[in-house]
């Protein structure tokens, strides 16, 4: 049966070029680049090359800018850790409603630890509103968190303004780029952004790696504290394979920024075309304003986990915001933030494409998901009008 | 998540038995909304000498346990007597489809729901009166009622608050009933008398703005989606903090209103003031 992956923001493929680039580092080349020994030191070396790449990729100013560490999410718990340790004497967090648990997590918990947190509403389309931010502020916000990009919806966020903002309020600004990475051109030399977290896996590495950006002559604390590895920004000794990965991905993700603007924002748009004739379906997410490879789309009358059970079945890989396949009674908190009525967020779908999707994986879901929903159509005691 | 389905969960969930509507039904049981993100509606055909259930249908919107669990209820009533039906448990469902995975055990609940319903329908007793037996609605959420809730802790011997919320959905949503599920729990695990939860104080303050905002929020944000719906509200008093709306159209009677309502509670609490109370006023 032929497979269709179209649940790239979940996760993506390791590049075979990257799993190239890593493999000595899982075999012979296995020395611990703390120690005195060439053997050793010589890892040592491809880390900074590894360093270099992923500077290159964000337009960091300079490699002692980058951090690895192990995930998304370390990455951005470290983050808005380190802005409140430097920050003491301020106790507010701006963030949105629409974040990663990754964020949202953190923030509920930094709650109960006294601080006050703040999380901006989007409108129906996704957005944010800059005003809101402003209204935010105050001279006792530490910190505002603000993911680059949406991981269910795709929409953009203003982050660049919104660092210019934080900062006329002597605040941090820290996002959340963990999505964005790969498929919008990051120039973060021309923004004030002190801190931005990105994710290995979700760049065509493997999962596991991470890294933080801090910006230069920022104040920074540490969360993992042991030896002096990353200059003593992160203890633990080095995912040495993960680093080369992450590297080579940082590279391969320039060279495929195009790519994602234009043959993968295609296939994207020609799928939204198909499937918006199916009767009673809506889009969640500002279609003018998303990442090139995501959709979001809500089928009334039938429910996600339904649709993602008889989509595996012919080989579809997709994921859904409804309760069923949120975990949880609710649909997911990022459709509820968009104001999604009921009947729609429990059917909604995310399918997300990347640098290995084609033009026949976009023709397999136009031809297997209209039965689909038709099958749970007559199963359902709610129909279109 | 992938959930961890039995085959006869899978079978039952592709290749559903008995979908549709019984024509001409004498017995309907409808249970669950759209809101809820799952509902069932069950139609029986039963012969009048013999209280025999000669057929059974479902049409029911849902993931895949709800689909397999309301399939096999159907297959489990027919040639049964009303009777020997409602002598099928959750249990009983959840057990011949191979079990559910414990998130899911709801479905089962769901199923079993429909099949009273419909056989109360049958029999003319009247959703009001039905109604009344179940008692207050304890998670507004989801319209979960007391009575549903003692019902299934006592039949399904449910020893946690997580079993509570896999059962019943109760305690899923927002949370606030929390507390007064706690309650009922401790009543099964000790059959301790009941005692009465404290009310929450309020805060009472008058602002010509804030009543300005809260209608505007209204109109501009809250009423549009909920029309979409085919619902709408209608603002009946601000008092202070306190804020007293009627649900009206599809939102009136639909047991997931408590869900509605704790979103636009929110986006009042957001927009307006963190201490807004929001209140449904019930029509009589
Ligand atoms: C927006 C966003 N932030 C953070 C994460 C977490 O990254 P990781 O899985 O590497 O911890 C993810 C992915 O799951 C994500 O989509």
């Amino acid at each position: 049966m032929k497979r269709v992956y179209a649940d790239n923001n979940a996760t993506t493929q390791v590049a075979p070029e990257v799993l190239d680039a890593m493999m000595p580092y899982l075999t012979e080349k296995y020395g611990n680049p703390s120690s005195m020994h060439e053997f050793g030191g010589q890892v040592g070396k491809v880390i900074e090359d590894a360093r270099e790449k992923v500077a290159l990729a964000l337009g960091a100013q300079n490699a002692t800018e980058i951090v690895f560490l192990s995930c998304g999410t370390e990455s951005d718990n470290t983050a808005i850790r380190s802005a409140l340790a430097t920050k003491k004497d301020r106790r507010k967090i701006v963030t949105t409603r629409v974040e990663h648990p990754a964020v949202l997590t953190l923030c509920r918990h930094l709650e109960r630890e006294g601080y006050q947190v703040r999380y901006l509403p989007v409108d129906r389309q996704g957005n944010l509103n800059l005003d809101d931010l402003r209204d935010a502020m105050d001279d006792q916000v530490a910190v505002v968190s603000i993911m680059a990009a949406n991981n269910e919806t795709g929409v953009l966020y203003p982050v660049a303004e919104a660092a210019r903002i934080a900062h006329q309020h002597g605040a941090l600004f820290h996002t959340d780029a963990v999505q964005i990475m790969g498929k919008v051109p990051l120039n973060l030399q021309e923004t004030d952004i002190d801190l931005l977290s990105i994710s290995g896996h979700k760049i065509h590495a493997p999962k596991g790696i991470g890294a933080l950006y801090i910006r230069r002559g920022s104040r920074f604390r540490p969360m993992i504290l042991g030896g002096h590895q990353e200059r003593g920004r992160r203890g633990g000794t080095e995912n040495v394979p993960g680093i080369v990965a992450l590297g080579k991905a940082a590279e391969l993700s320039l060279q495929h920024i195009d790519d994602e603007q234009t043959r993968v924002r295609a296939l994207r748009d020609r799928l939204e075309t198909a499937l918006l004739r199916i009767p009673n379906s809506i889009v969640n997410g500002d279609r003018d304003n998303r990442l090139p490879g995501t959709l979001n789309i809500s089928f009334e009358f039938v429910e996600g986990e339904a649709m993602l059970l008889m989509l595996d079945q012919v080989g579809i890989c997709a994921s859904s915001g409804s309760a069923c396949t949120s975990g949880t009674l609710e649909p997911s908190h990022v459709l509820r933030a968009l104001g999604v009525p009921f009947s729609f967020a429990h059917g909604s779908l995310r399918f997300s494409f990347g640098r290995y999707n084609n033009d026949a994986d976009v023709d397999h879901i136009i031809e297997t998901l209209p039965p689909i929903i038709e099958r749970l159509r007559e199963i359902s005691p709610f129909k279109p009008a | 998540m992938a959930w961890n389905y039995s085959e006869l969960v899978k079978q039952h969930f592709f290749q559903p038995k008995n979908v549709g509507r019984v024509e001409n039904a004498d017995g309907t049981g409808d249970v669950g909304s759209i809101a809820c993100g799952d509902a069932l509606s069950l139609t029986i055909a039963v012969d009048k000498n013999t209280d025999i259930i000669t057929d059974a249908k479902f049409q029911t919107f849902g993931c895949g346990s709800a689909i397999a669990a309301s399939s096999m209820l159907t297959e489990m009533i027919k040639g049964k007597t009303l009777d020997e039906a409602l002598k099928v448990s959750n249990a009983d469902i959840a057990k011949a489809l191979g079990g559910l995975p414990p998130e899911k055990m709801h479905c089962s609940v769901m199923g079993r729901e429909a099949l009273e319903a419909a056989v109360n329908n049958y029999r003319g007793i009247t959703p009001e009166a039905h109604d009344e037996e179940e008692g207050r609605v304890i998670c507004t959420c989801f319209g979960v009622t007391e009575g549903k809730l003692r019902h299934v802790i006592a039949e399904n011997d449910l020893r946690t608050l997580e079993d509570i919320t896999n059962y019943t959905k109760a305690g899923g949503g927002c949370g606030a009933c929390i507390d007064e599920l706690e309650i009922l729990l401790e009543e099964h695990l000790q059959q301790k008398p009941h005692t009465p939860t404290p009310t929450a104080a309020r805060q009472p303050l008058t602002n010509l703005q804030r009543i300005s905002l809260i209608q505007e929020l209204l109109d501009h944000e809250v009423r549009p989606i909920l029309q979409e719906d085919a619902g709408d509200l209608e603002l009946v008093d601000i008092d202070g903090l306190r804020v007293t709306i009627r649900m009206v159209g599809q939102c009136s009677g639909c047991r997931a209103a408590g869900l509605t309502t704790k979103w636009i509670e929110d986006k009042l609490r957001e927009i307006v003031d963190p201490a807004i109370e929001l209140h449904v006023k019930e029509d009589l």
